[in-house]
This record gives C-alpha cells, structure tokens and sequence, in this order.
C-alpha cells in the first residue's frame, strides 16, 4: 500500500502544493547552433525540503536535482527510452532479462570514477530501501539486480512486467554514489546538504529562502554538454511575486503551476515569451472528483452518471483553467500508454438527462457536501461552479472549505462525500492509474489511494492481469478497463491538466523529453 | 430637545443613516430584485460595467452577477454584523454587569479573563477559531462574537460600579429586593445608552471583521459576501478591476455609515458631549 500512497504523496504534493514543473516546447525550439555560456535562472516553487533525490523526490527537488543525479534512462515525449547512464540496453525476448551497457569514463562530483557497482548498490540496496515507487518494483517484480562487468548490469524480473522499462526516469530510479552511502544512516549522511552525482550540473550554493545555484560539471561525460555555465533555482512564495519576477526580468523561466493559469495569458502576451504545454507527458496529471460510493447516493450508478452529464467540463477547462488542458473520457489520459476511448460512454453537458437520472435514482434531495481543495483559487471557483451545476439539476451541494492538513486528513480517512484531486500517472497505468480503482488500495491514512472506496473484481481482475501481461496483450485488457469505468463511473473525471511553461524565447530546448524542466537542463542554451 | 432632534443635528449621522437605509433596503429587495442565486453564471465572464444593461455592474470571473453579488451579499452582512454583536453583547453585557456589581473576587476574576482576551489580537484570534471549526456561518459569527465582547464587558462593568453606589440602589437593597432583579431592574437600564452607541460600532467592526475572514478565504464558502467578492476578484485587479471594487465600496459605505450613525446616537443620547463636539 505504502508503494500507492508515496507514489500519491509524491505525486499530489509536487502537483498541487507547489504547482510543479513544466516545459517548453518538444520539438523545435532548436532554431540555431546551440551556444556554450550563460546562467539561467528558474522559478521554483515551493522551495523543496531537500535535493538528494534519491530521499525526496517531490516536484521541486526534482527540477533542482535532476541536474546533479542521473539514473540509466531518460525518456522522449511519446515514453520512448533514450540512453542517460545507460549507453545502451538489451531486452530478452521473453520480456524477463534487461541488460544495461553503462557509459564509459563517468565520474562522480568528488572525482571517484562511476560503475556498474554504484548502479548496483542504488538499485538494490539504496533505493529498495527508500524509494517508495522503486521499493514496490524492487521488491514484487525484480528477482535479481547483477554487476556482469565494471560497465554492465542486468536486471531479471520474475514476470514480463510492462512498465519496467518506464521505471528509470530521474525522480524514480535515480543512481547515487555507492562510496558515500553504503553503509551509512542513508538519511543522516552529511553528503545530503552537499549532493553528489554524476549529473551535468555540480552543487554550488544553496541559500535558504532564496534561490540554490548550481555550476557546470567541467568533467560531463556526454561531452560538449552543459551548455550553460550557472543555473539559479529561485524561491518566491507568492504567485504574484512569481508573474512579476519575471515581467521584471528577474527570471528567464517560470515553471508550470508557478503562477495561476489566467496570469499565463497574460504574460505571453509579452515580447520574447515562449509557452510550451509540453513535458508533461510522462506525469499526466489527470483531475476528477472523488465519489465516496459508501455514502447514500454516491454508491448508486445512475447518480455519478447524473452528476457526470450536470457538469460542464468544458466550461471548467475553457473559463476556470483559461482553455488549457482537455476534457478526458476515462481513467488513462491521452498522454498515457494503452489510452482509447474505443466503446467508452462520453458525458457530454446535458442538464435534461442528468434530471431524468437524478430522478431515476431516487435522490431525495439530501445535501451532498464537496469538501474543496486547498490548492488557491482557480480550484475554489471550480467548486463553485460544479455546485452551480448541479442546482440546474436539482442536486443539492454544500461546499466545506478546509486546509491543507485537513483536506489530507478527512481524505484519508474518507470523511467526505465528494472531493476534488489530481494524481499523476507516470506513464503507465500499472504504476499512475490502477491505484485509485483497485479495492486492495482501499486503505485508510493515504489521500491519494483508492478513497472512494470503489470496488470492483472484474476491474481488479483487469488491472492485475494487464500489469504482468506480455507487451502486446496488454491494451485489449486496458481498453476494456476504460470502458467498464467509464460506464461505472467510480471518479468524475474533469480535466487532462496542463501546466504551461512560460520562458523567453531565447532559451533554447528548454523542454525536449516528457518530462520537461523535471528533466536535466544539459541541452539547454541560451541564445 | 428631543433625541430626534439631536441626532439630526449632526448632519453626519443624517448621512450614515441614508446609506444605512440604502443598504438595508437592497438587503432586503435582493431576493425580490434578483430571485435568482447570486452564484448562477447568468452571462459571460469579466462583462465590465455598463457593457450589458443586465448587468449594469458587470460580472466576474464565473460569468456572475456583481450586481445580484451585491444585494445579496448586503444581506450576510447585516446578518453576521447584528447576530454577532447580539451574541457579543450577551457574552458581555451578563459579565460586566456581575463582575461589576458583585465585585471583590468574582470582579477580579472577571477581569483578568476578559484581559486574558484582549491581550490576543483579535483577528488573529479569530483566523484562529474559524480555522480550527471550519468556516461556516456559525463559527464566523461565533468567532467574531469571541474576540468583540471584552470591549463591552469592560464598559458594562464600568457604568455598573458608578451606578451601584448611587441611593437608588440602596433603597432597592434596603426593600430587600433580590440581587439579579437589582441588576436587571434598576442597574442596567440605565446602561443602555453607552450599549446602544457601542453596539452601532461593533456591527460595523464585525462587518469588517468578516469581510476580512472572507477575504482570507475564510468565509462560509456557501455565503455570497462582500468580503468573498473582493477577494475572489482581487487577482484581477489588472485586468477586471469591477469585481473587487465595487464590494470594496460596499463595505467601506456600509463600515462609514454605521459609524457616523453611531456618532450621532451618541449625540442624541448624550447632549452634553454634543454639546462639546459642535464648538
């Protein structure tokens, strides 16, 4: 379970807290011969409790950290493998064995040269102890992690297991110096405050409440890369702050979910401002409201399909979220592997039929309280309006305000009727998206698990089955998943999310893997 | 002279008193004027004012009313403003007039408590108390309630030791009449004018008080108020500057009014200071 919730944890605090990262444009933005030098200075926000990345692994240590740690793969925008320390890789054909060839002459910060040994020890030993996400992995699905030689690891998984492949990104398998952690209190260890890693950016300074800095790693592997000389990581609590910091030109780059979404159209509006929506491809954010099924009403089908026709989500992505994102049709975003919408039910706006379900389903007009969520503003009007539309339909709403301690506490012991909440979905349903369906997720003391209460054996069935079968099988028992939820309903889904990436244009391949700014910077420049 | 006259002399409290009127007209009109929830999106986002002769004071960033916002909103300020200073005053009025009349022990102990909360500032106090019971109307009224009543326990308890002294009092001891009804009967009528002006002040202070709450987003969020309207549009003061203005003049004509009328009240029910101020 606990793999569920961190992975939740993870992903609701990097998202909503702080409104996380994101990117710029995928493709072009090359433009150019790209040109060594400069400082890039960034927002992020909120300043992150720490950067070893392999011990926190929330948005903002992310974006920071992803520059000094690496790990074996990198991934494109469609979730395509692209060699970081791995050079190259090797599949057995029954989807069991992996085998790693590691770059050659990689050192750490401190000098120490880097090798399948380091892989090893994060691996097995580091990150199967820490990594809440990686752990789940380590421990159902590996059977063994081995060195072959100084440059090769091969890693043997007790099944064809489909997302193994997705599960090397920075954040989720990040690769840490075995000479400096083995052995050692992991989370004690002095080096933490000064982090290590083979990445193309070393630690320089971090001011508390103020920005961190980082400076070019002069012995990269990937020669010719960092192109740039500094980067400044710059902490600024309040949203407006952020928008003016960088009409000032403090700032060269606002993260996605740095300031509120309507002060994205104004700010590229300036001259010199790119917005890209890309690098959210592997996360995915998906928002939706969550029905308590135990509680009266909420449990009964035709209801959650009454309240999916109330609302008009484009209305909530066109006025509330200032036309970004897209209205899904099911658990998988588009931007997920094994997504269809093939022989799903669509809920268009259409207050008529969700009064003749309401009426169908014998709601007796008892008041429904939607426990809001305190993320600021743009979620607050969200409820407002969703309340709005369920009056059309004569569904009678309360909204209850609380804080952020309070919303994770009623969630997590699902003390509420209806809720708002966004997970990511890192790429495969296996990992982002069966934990907010399967009953075996039903447990108290996490928000971001199945809290719902929605259960379903044939679901469960699917999703099991569909995570350990072969490549191939695997979308036929997905598409059939989305077709049944979106029948049931045991979320409302509002909004594929978008957090745009505002930057001056002359800061070139800022965003170029699906994960955007969450990503190492070596391939930027500035112009 | 009679109290009418006296308060009209003072032409401010005239003033306060018509806007007064004013809002408590629209308070009571909007369900009349617009039957329809102030929280319906009826038109498209950020009409400015004058746009749209439907809307002649715009709509907000839903696509809502500020017109409707405004005459509803009247009404839940004018509710939490009265309901909570009655509950103040039923927290004060009882206290100080015990600790007063009783004295020794019970007034010491009396006392201190009611420094005990004076010494807390009182918005922060009341940040505290609605977050803890979550923002409802019920516990914005209760909170501002909690951190208004030392102010009048303190005045009660004032005007009672210098009344109780008095040969009245005595006569009344002395016939044998039983304390409470002592209190009741001749004590505290005779503190009501300082109440009454006192009580003008507070509505407006809760009036603040609560626009302040909701501005916070601490407000009941089911409650259309002026506080919610400023606060809810201030992040496009740039580029909607209506949504938040034309609340923000509620309020401060609403705060204005009663203050000016309860300047006048105090006038009228005290014509000597009158007296002094018009020199």
């Amino acid at each position: 379970m606990s793999r569920f919730v961190r992975i939740g944890i993870v992903g609701g605090l990097t998202l909503m807290l702080a409104g996380a990262a994101a990117a710029q444009t995928t493709a072009p933005q090359g433009g150019g011969t790209p040109k060594k030098g400069g400082a890039l200075q960034l927002v992020v926000t909120p300043e992150p409790p720490g950067l070893m990345l392999g011990l926190t692994q929330n948005g903002p240590t992310q974006m920071i950290a992803s520059n000094i740690y690496e790990s074996l793969l990198r991934y494109d925008v469609k979730l395509n493998p692209m060699p970081s320390l791995a050079k190259s890789w090797e599949i057995s054909p029954d989807q069991t064995v992996y085998t790693f060839k590691l770059q050659d002459g990689v050192t750490w910060h401190d000098g120490k040269p880097f090798g399948a040994d380091d892989v090893v020890f994060s691996l097995d030993v580091f990150l199967r102890e820490v990594h809440p996400r990686w752990r789940q992995i380590a421990n159902n699905q590996v059977k063994s992690i081995e060195k072959l030689d100084d440059l090769t690891v091969r890693i043997t998984t007790k099944q064809p297991f489909g997302p193994f492949m997705l599960s090397q990104e920075a954040a989720s398998a990040p690769i840490i110096p075995k000479h400096i952690y083995a052995g050692t209190d992991y989370r004690a260890n002095p080096a933490n405050n000064t982090p290590i890693g083979t990445g193309p950016m070393k630690f320089a300074e971090w001011r508390k409440g103020s920005f961190v800095k980082l400076v070019r790693n002069e012995a990269y592997w990937d020669k010719g890369r960092p192109l740039l000389d500094e980067m400044y990581f710059q902490f600024i609590p309040d949203a407006a702050s952020r928008a003016v910091a960088y009409e000032t030109g403090k700032v060269d780059v606002l993260t996605g979910g740095s300031v509120e979404v309507f002060d994205v159209a104004r700010l590229a509006k300036l001259p010199n401002t790119c917005v890209t929506n890309g690098g959210w491809e592997m996360f995915a954010p998906h928002a939706w409201i969550t029905p308590n099924v135990k509680n009266g009403i909420l449990g009964n089908k035709q209801f959650r399909q009454a309240m999916m026709y109330a609302i008009d989500r484009d209305f909530g992505r066109d006025v509330i979220w200032s036309g970004y994102g897209k209205v899904p049709t099911g658990p998988i975003s588009s931007k997920t592997k094994f997504y269809s919408d093939q022989g799903v039910t669509k809920y268009t706006y259409d207050p008529a039929k969700a009064k003749e379900l309401v009426k169908a389903s014998g709601y007796k007009g008892e008041t429904i309280r939607f426990l809001s969520l305190p993320y600021g503003e743009t979620w607050q009007r969200w409820a407002e309006a969703i309340k709005q539309n369920f009056d059309d339909v004569g569904i009678k709403m309360e909204i209850v305000s609380t804080d952020v301690p309070g919303w994770t506490q009623k969630v997590s012991n699902f003390d509420f009727d209806l809720t708002f909440n966004f997970l990511y979905q890192y790429g495969d349903p296996a990992i982002g998206v069966a934990r907010s369906y399967v009953t075996s997720n039903i447990v108290k003391g996490n928000p971001f698990g199945n809290v719902g209460q929605y259960s379903n054996p044939e679901v469960d069935k699917l999703f099991a089955e569909a995570a350990v079968a072969p490549t191939e099988k695997r979308q036929d028992l997905y598409t059939k998943v989305q077709q049944i939820t979106a029948d049931d309903l045991p979320l409302l889904w509002l909004l594929e999310m978008d957090f745009p990436t505002v930057s001056r244009c002359n800061v070139k391949d800022l965003v170029t893997t699906s994960i955007g700014v969450n990503d190492s910077a070596k391939n930027v420049w500035k112009q | 002279m009679t109290f009418l006259a006296r308060f009209s002399r003072n032409r401010g409290a005239l003033i306060g008193l018509v806007i007064l009127v004013v809002i408590v007209a629209a308070a009571v009109a909007a369900p009349l004027l617009y039957p329809v929830s102030p929280w319906r999106m009826v038109s498209r986002p950020f009409l400015a004012p004058l746009v749209n002769d439907r809307y002649p004071f715009g709509t907000d960033a839903l696509g809502r009313d500020v017109a409707s916002g405004l005459m509803h909103g009247a009404r839940v300020s004018l509710l939490i403003g009265l309901v909570s200073t009655a509950v103040a005053l039923a927290i004060g009025v009882p206290l100080g007039a015990v600790a007063g009349y009783v004295g020794g022990l019970a007034d010491e102990a009396a006392m201190r408590f009611t420094e005990l909360f004076q010494t807390i500032p009182s918005f922060a106090l009341a940040i505290v108390i609605v977050a803890i019971l979550q923002p409802s109307i019920s516990s914005i009224v209760l909170a501002i309630a909690l951190v208004t009543w030392p102010p009048v326990a303190r005045l009660v308890r004032g005007e009672v030791l210098s009344l109780r002294r008095r040969d009245y009092v005595d006569a009344a001891v002395t016939l044998g009449q039983r304390t409470p009804r002592i209190i009741m009967a001749e004590i505290l009528p005779n503190t009501v004018a300082p109440i009454i002006v006192m009580a003008s002040l507070m509505v407006a202070s809760a009036i603040l008080l609560e626009s302040s709450l909701s501005f916070l987003g601490l407000g009941d969020p089911n409650l259309m108020t002026w506080g919610y309207m400023v606060g809810a549009g201030r992040t496009r003061l740039i580029d909607a500057w209506w949504i938040s203005f034309f609340p923000g003049l509620a309020i401060v004509l609403a705060v204005l009014a009663l203050n000016l009328v309860g300047e006048g009240l105090s006038d009228a029910l005290n014509p000597r200071l009158a007296g002094d101020r018009s020199r």
